[in-house]
């Protein structure tokens, strides 16, 4: 594990890039009939792009959101995720760039339905072994900052949607990550929330945070300063 | 880190609480039977020690072969003799031998009526032991070979619920039409037998039962420095011989107390042995309710699992958390179960105690098997937890993350 963070340390400085897609393919099969979900893609996105890909659904965003987040590996060709190619590393490994890489962000919110807002945010942190004083006060900052501060100690099912996605939001930065990947953050949310957590968005980004914003909804796609757009798994425009 | 996966794990045993609680009862219904009967089992097993303790590892026991209970009718060349009594009085190694006889008869006292285990003893049986224990005369005092028509009575005729009006001494117990003088009264032993009977003088009870001549029972005192397993030998060799009795085919037992001893915790072992293994099955079969229980849960948090390896969850993060669960689902099992485990051997104890007046159901409760019951429980929760667990933490989290 040790060489990674060295690979880390060595590769952070050389440029920056932090995705490259370099002809990535991804195939499903169902009934033994190949399905490109993702077909043929070059991409790179720098350090502190805000990067918005559209699309209608199918189109192959998530997969491709998948590749870019190190959930899952291409069929064919190369992902880069700060210049480490992900395919060769293992389980863990993966675990370990995610953990310290990436924060996600997604459309059902995903929180620990058991855990109270503070404790989801403070989840991340555990597997990346801070402890637990210094967890909790950096948890209660991120929601203090998302304007949670009065939700701290509710659970999910007792926060709205907006609410829910900003906890969210907080539990991506928890480990402060170079990238956040937002898979159609805004799907379950009115249009006053989705106007509120795209700002927030383009917050984080002028702080410096890598963005990647996966939406088929283009007024929210606006606040991106770069925009993808995907059709059939390739890149369109 | 493992502190706060067993807080994550206790929080999603109380979100299915009614789940958990029913996959325990599988747990603490196996633990308390296998506490429950250990804890009587040992208590049994102390009280038969303690028994031996007072008959004495030196002793030799003669008894004519027979099916039932001591007293019971047999045939008239399955009884022992005084002439038996003589021969093994002769045998080396032997330094004393006294008979006992134990008759039922029907007991008077003050116009009840009862029938109870007459034991008609000499003097020189009270020198057999060296310590009588409980059955030592605790009020008025001892027979001696002089008194003919005096009893001795166990305690629960002055103490136990034999007769409505219990007996004192000096009142008049009737046995067989013959009138006896209570003279002395006897300690709590514990059994049943030995405390519902009566003591009489041998000879006087030979006259009023019309006995010629009869033993129910030798005991022998080995000499010291003589193996009692090797005098019950000589014994066995000499009375076949003066009773004319081919070997394999003799019409009496010879038993030394080690071996009484080990027939009993023979016997014991394997009813223990049976219990514990029934009770294992339940555990067993509780076990396997704990895996079913992960396993549905593992497919419920499918996604939440995806979530968990988005945000950096190593698979043996995941794996801990599942194991973890199904441990924390065993140990509670076995916390209820060691609770209810002893109360039934408590209560147990405690309902014998009132019906039968008896010590044989004490409940000895052992740290060592609390503990190694919590141990357990842990275990077979944690073992059952192995294979949902490595199919929750195998999941891919792409896959995870799609699962509806």
């Amino acid at each position: 594990m040790f060489y990674i963070e060295l690979i880390f340390l060595s590769t952070m400085v050389k440029n920056n890039e932090i995705i490259k897609l370099r002809k990535v393919c991804k195939y499903y099969y169902l009934g033994g009939e190949a399905i490109k979900a993702v077909d043929n893609i070059n991409l790179i996105i720098h350090k502190g792009d805000f990067v918005a890909i559209v699309g209608p659904s199918g189109s192959g965003k998530s997969t491709m959101m998948n590749l870019v987040g190190a959930l899952d590996l291409p069929t064919e060709g190369d992902v880069f995720l700060d210049n480490i190619n992900i395919k060769l590393l293992n389980e863990s490994e993966l675990a370990l760039l995610r953990r310290k890489k990436i924060g996600f962000v997604f459309q059902t919110f995903n929180l620990i339905p058991t855990l109270t807002a503070v404790e989801n945010v403070m989840l991340p942190m555990i597997f990346n072994g801070v402890d637990s004083e210094e967890r909790k006060e950096r948890a209660e900052i991120l929601l203090k900052n998302m304007g949670l501060e009065h939700r701290l100690n509710h659970l999910p099912n007792e926060l709205s949607g907006g609410e829910r996605q900003r906890v969210s939001i907080a539990r991506a930065l928890a480990n402060d990550p170079e990238v956040i990947l937002a898979d159609e953050p805004t799907g379950n949310l009115d249009s006053k929330r989705k106007q509120e957590i795209a700002e927030m968005f383009e917050e984080l980004s002028k702080r410096g945070k890598t963005i990647i914003l996966v939406t088929h909804d283009l007024e929210v796609a606006k606040h991106a300063k770069k925009k993808y757009q995907l059709k059939d798994g390739r890149i369109v425009k | 880190m493992l502190k706060d996966f067993f807080f994550l794990g206790l929080n999603n045993l109380k979100r299915r609480k009614v789940r958990s609680w029913l996959t325990m009862i599988g747990i603490f219904i196996g633990i308390a039977a296998v506490v429950g009967l250990i804890s009587l089992g040992q208590g049994l097993q102390d009280y038969i020690n303690e028994q031996f303790e007072i008959l004495g590892g030196d002793k030799i026991i003669i008894e004519p072969k027979n099916i039932g209970p001591p007293g019971s009718a047999t045939s008239k060349n399955l009884i022992l003799t005084s002439k038996d009594l003589e021969v093994v009085r002769d045998v080396k190694g032997v330094s004393k031998a006294e008979g006992i006889i134990m008759k039922s008869g029907v007991v008077t006292l003050k116009d009840e009526i009862n029938v109870v285990f007459t034991l008609g003893m000499d003097e020189g049986y009270f020198e057999l032991f060296e310590n009588l224990g409980n059955f030592e005369v605790i009020e008025g005092k001892e027979l001696t070979d002089n008194d003919k028509y005096k009893v001795v009575v166990g305690y629960n005729h002055a103490h136990g619920d034999i007769w409505d009006k219990p007996a004192q001494l000096r009142d008049t117990i009737t046995v067989e039409d013959v009138d006896f003088k209570v003279i002395g009264i006897r300690g709590k032993i514990g059994n049943p037998f030995d405390d519902n009977a009566i003591s009489i003088p041998k000879e006087t009870l030979k006259e009023i039962l019309n006995i010629e001549d009869e033993e129910s029972q030798i005991i022998v005192k080995t000499e010291k420095g003589f193996d009692p397993e090797t005098v019950a030998k000589d014994i066995e060799r000499r009375l076949r011989a003066s009773r004319n009795e081919k070997e394999d085919q003799e019409t009496f037992d010879v038993t030394t107390s080690e071996q009484l001893l080990e027939t009993f915790q023979n016997i014991f072992m394997v009813v223990q042995g049976v219990l514990v293994g029934i009770a294992a099955i339940s555990l067993l079969v509780g076990g396997i309710g704990i895996m079913n229980t992960m396993y549905t849960s593992v497919l419920e948090r499918t996604k939440e699992i995806g979530t968990m390896k988005a945000i950096g969850a190593k698979n043996s993060h995941i794996l801990t958390l599942f194991l973890i669960e199904s441990g924390l689902l065993g140990l509670m099992g076995g916390i209820i179960g060691v609770i209810l485990g002893i109360s039934l051997a408590k209560a147990a104890e405690y309902v014998a105690g009132i019906y039968i007046g008896s010590p044989l159901l004490h409940a000895s409760l052992n740290p060592l098997i609390i503990i190694g019951a919590l141990a357990f429980s842990f275990i077979i929760g944690t073992l059952s937890g192995v294979l949902p667990a490595m199919q929750a933490a195998r999941l891919r989290p792409a896959d995870a993350l799609r699962y509806e």
